[in-house]
């Protein structure tokens, strides 16, 4: 054996001992089942979990969204870090809601991408992901001013009514304006309000109609004027997220006219919690109790004690939930609760927001991928025995067509399979590329293509032993004339395969990975490692007739 | 075993033959594609919310549809999806951005069919702006690929052979393009990086035999071009059956056995490997020996 002859041995040992290794522990983790995995150390497990191939959200089922954050409006000194903040938050959410390996991370200017594998509640997520939950404690305007305010909706209401000619302020009959009528023409909108405990409620089936109307009056110049926030209006409208009964078989729902400016918001919140018992009312309703921050506390603490009386609205993202009037003065410390038409889940979401922080720009989902885990299990098994097929077909062709030498054949295509597993269990990129199944194609294409080295090399060999050269003289030009056409052959499909890991996302990049490491791979054994098994076999046997 | 050595085909003289059989092929399926108002674009480049929904039994469009209808979905498409147990459901994201798209659509269906209840696949959700991203880089994508390609073939070989290997491949993915048109399948991220792959194997096979004409010019100096490149395509013909054969074969199984997901990416894969191999031969060679006819005939003028 000549000195190149054992450094080219040991290098073919070397990376095959090296794959087998490192693809040992992904046939290990995913030949296991659920119980096994329960039985095993959990550190064990988890250096198990580690050193083996990553599933693609494809196949082990779970969630991709891409969010884009819209940070117009922010003022510039927020939008600075508005993406790290928003990434933060998410992860915050996530963590307590409870998902094994998220992935968040920021894409581009404005986006970010959330991977949530193996997800049972994929809605929930959603919600719980995107929600900006804005938390706000908003005095209640007095009753006195909620009345100017219906006062000049009624007006602005008047003027498009007659304007449109909807409406004339003159009697259509020719007899004169009954006192009902005249203030029905002059009232619009507030002749539908009734007025319960001192504020205005309008009948459920009456609010679609009443929020129609106020699109179409300009609320901003119909509002009392801000008297220090010049152009600014000083109240706000807001609707009550509850129907209320009175004891009728007719919902209602209260109407507020809230200040512009809250008092607090979520930001003062430190802890929130689900709790029963929240609600006098209504005690298993479940609801949140939260305890304020000690400026919070200070704050609220000076509000109701000079607002005794008043009404103050706890107010989520724009419904007002509940609205008890201020018996005494809250000192801080105290906690206060939000309770209202949630479900346990809705609640416990609504804490975890809360808890988490708020997010510093609305977002909206703009791509969502989400596969159910039946779906990632069928993937998985059907993809294995569209593999496993293939191969079979592979390996019998190969061995009628090329004999002997297509066991050579062979051994390569199972140490190519073991070499492409084993690098993307090892690779130390982070996240690490997963198997997804285009990715898993790529596999079944590449054990296609794996053979063509072979079979170009095996062809040469073929006619050279025709022009009736020796066994190792016909090995060793066959080898040398398919080198290049190998080298060139592949270096295109590489690039097409390049493109794909530049431009693809997910599972498309899933197959650029697996397609380039098994070309890479099949040049490795076809070029190098069978090559070293026909020399050995040549020079220790002497063989004088090749089984080709 | 050995097959298809020492054969003496004349490939080079079917080639006008072949010629006409590609600008049908192509023609069939620029027809289909006009006549269908271009082609089928699946959500990942047209946008819009796709659910799948596997069903206990077997279940019609029909059932599905007006549920679908009765929650306010209007224009979904309903189609069965390997089986008539299960069924893919295509909306626009309109209704979906306002919805819980999956949640609602799901419990709708357990209502209406209580005795046939329905699990939940997939979804996939692609808003108008992402679509039109994905399609100017898939566009890109394979620009990229073709231009990549022709500089490493211009620099390896001569320009002619890059021109020819580059005609073989926009002829591979038109073809393949016109049978998914024909055959009703949109296109999808999956199905782009699929014609990727066809691009990067055609030229596999391309090279396999421009390597050979280029060793069979020097060894075979003084004989005529075309006889070069006909003997070049027969020595290297079991070769490109073999592979073919191989790939096929595991392609196929693909195809058969891997799921409906998978489908129509094997689809494109299985189509662009037959036109591929047919390509090399009948396609890219032969653009050569015409390029070179028509140079010595231009040098003979002179």
């Amino acid at each position: 054996m000549t000195s190149n002859m054992r450094w080219r041995v040991i290098l073919v040992l070397l990376v095959l001992v090296l794959a087998v290794w490192r693809s040992s522990y992904t046939f290990r983790f995913l030949s296991m089942d659920e119980t096994a995995k329960e039985q095993m150390a959990a550190e064990q497990l988890e250096d198990l979990k580690a050193n083996s191939l990553s599933l693609g959200l494809d196949l082990q089922g779970g969630m991709h969204i891409v969010l884009e954050v819209d940070k117009e409006g922010l003022p510039a000194d927020e939008a600075v870090d508005a993406m790290e903040r928003a990434v933060e938050v998410i992860t915050n959410r996530i963590d307590q809601f409870g998902v094994a390996e998220p992935s968040i991370q920021i894409e581009g200017e404005n986006r970010i991408i959330v991977q949530l594998p193996g997800l049972k509640d994929e809605q929930r997520a959603k919600r719980l992901i995107g929600r900006t939950a804005l938390l706000e404690f908003i005095a209640v305007a007095p009753p006195a001013e909620t009345d100017i305010v219906l006062r000049s909706i009624d007006r602005a209401l008047v003027e498009v009514l007659v304007a449109s000619g909807e409406m004339s302020l003159e009697s259509e009959t020719g007899l004169p304006l009954t006192e009902s009528e005249q203030l029905e023409k002059e009232h619009p909108f507030s002749i539908r309000a009734r007025y319960l405990q001192q504020l205005p409620f309008f009948l459920e089936k009456d609010v679609a109609w009443a929020k129609e109307q106020l699109e179409r009056i300009d609320l901003d110049t119909v509002l009392p004027a801000h008297p220090t926030d010049l152009g600014m209006p000083r109240y706000r409208i807001a609707w009550a997220q509850d129907v209320r009964h009175f004891g009728t078989e007719e919902g209602y729902l209260a109407f507020y006219v809230l200040e512009r400016e809250a008092i607090l918001t979520g930001s003062s919140i430190v802890s929130a919690d689900v709790r029963p018992g929240l609600d006098q009312d209504n005690p298993n309703a479940p609801g949140v109790s939260m305890r304020l921050s000690r400026s919070g506390g200070r704050t609220f603490a000076s509000h109701t004690g000079s607002h005794i009386g008043e009404y103050l609205a706890v107010v989520l993202d724009g419904s007002v939930y509940k609205a008890p009037v201020i018996k005494s003065r809250i000192p801080s410390g105290t906690p206060t609760s939000i309770t209202g038409g949630f479900t346990d889940e809705e609640a416990k979401d609504l804490a975890i927001i809360l808890r988490a922080g708020k997010l510093p720009a609305p977002m909206t989902v703009i791509e969502e991928r989400t596969v159910g885990p039946s779906l990632g299990r069928d993937s998985i098994t059907l993809g294995l025995r569209a593999m496993a097929i293939g191969f079979l077909l592979v390996v019998i062709f190969m061995l009628i067509y090329y004999k002997a030498s297509g066991v050579v054949a062979v051994a390569a295509l199972v140490a190519n399979i073991l070499i492409v597993i084993g690098i993307m269990a090892t690779l130390p990129v982070n996240p690490r590329p997963a198997l997804t199944l285009p990715g898993l194609a790529g596999l079944i294409l590449t054990i296609g293509m794996a053979v063509d080295a072979n079979v170009l090399i095996f062809e040469r060999i073929r006619e050279e032993l025709r022009n009736q050269k020796t066994v190792r003289a016909a090995i060793r030009d066959g080898y040398e004339r398919a080198f290049m056409t190998i080298m060139d052959a592949n270096v295109t499909t590489l690039i097409a395969a390049a493109v794909l890991l530049r431009f693809g996302s997910g599972p498309v990049k899933g197959f650029g990975v697996t397609l380039s490491l098994g070309i890479l791979a099949s040049m490795f054994t076809a070029i190098v490692a069978t090559r070293v098994v026909f020399d050995l076999i040549t020079v220790k046997w002497n063989v004088k007739k090749l089984s080709i | 075993m050995e097959f298809l050595v020492g054969t003496k085909f004349n490939f080079l003289g079917h080639r006008r033959a072949a010629f006409f059989l590609s600008a049908a092929l192509i023609l069939i399926g620029v027809v289909s594609v006009v006549v269908q108002g271009g082609l089928k674009l699946g959500i990942d480049f047209a946008g819009g919310v796709l659910l799948q929904v596997r069903f206990e039994n077997p279940v019609s469009a029909e059932d599905i549809r007006s549920t679908l209808e009765a929650i306010g979905v209007e224009e979904a498409e309903i189609q069965h999806f390997g089986g008539d147990r299960e069924a893919i459901i295509r909306m626009s994201a309109d209704w979906a951005k306002q919805h819980d798209a999956a949640g609602e659509v799901l419990t709708a269906l357990n209502e209406s069919m209580p005795d046939n209840p329905a699990e939940f696949m997939r979804e996939e959700l692609v808003g108008p702006k992402v679509g039109q991203e994905l399609r100017g880089k898939a566009a890109m994508a394979i620009l990229y690929a073709l231009i990549g390609i022709l500089i490493y073939i211009s620099i390896r070989f001569e320009f002619k052979f890059a021109v020819g290997a580059v005609a073989a491949l926009v002829h591979d993915v038109a073809i393949t393009l016109g049978f998914f048109s024909l055959t009703g399948r949109g296109l999808t991220l999956p199905v782009i990086a699929a014609l990727l792959t066809i691009v990067g194997y055609s030229l596999n096979d391309t090279i396999v035999i421009y390597d050979r004409i280029r060793e069979d010019r020097r060894k075979l100096y003084g004989k005529s071009f075309v006889d070069i490149v006909n003997t070049s395509l027969n020595e290297s013909l079991s070769r490109t059956i073999v592979t073919s054969v191989t790939t096929l074969l595991v392609v196929l199984c693909l195809f058969i056995f891997g799921g409906e997901v998978i489908k129509d990416f094997a689809f494109a894969l299985m189509v662009g490997i037959v036109v591929g191999t047919y390509s090399s031969v009948y396609v890219a060679s032969p653009l050569v020996v015409e390029w070179q006819i028509a140079a010595e005939a231009k040098k003979h003028r002179k």
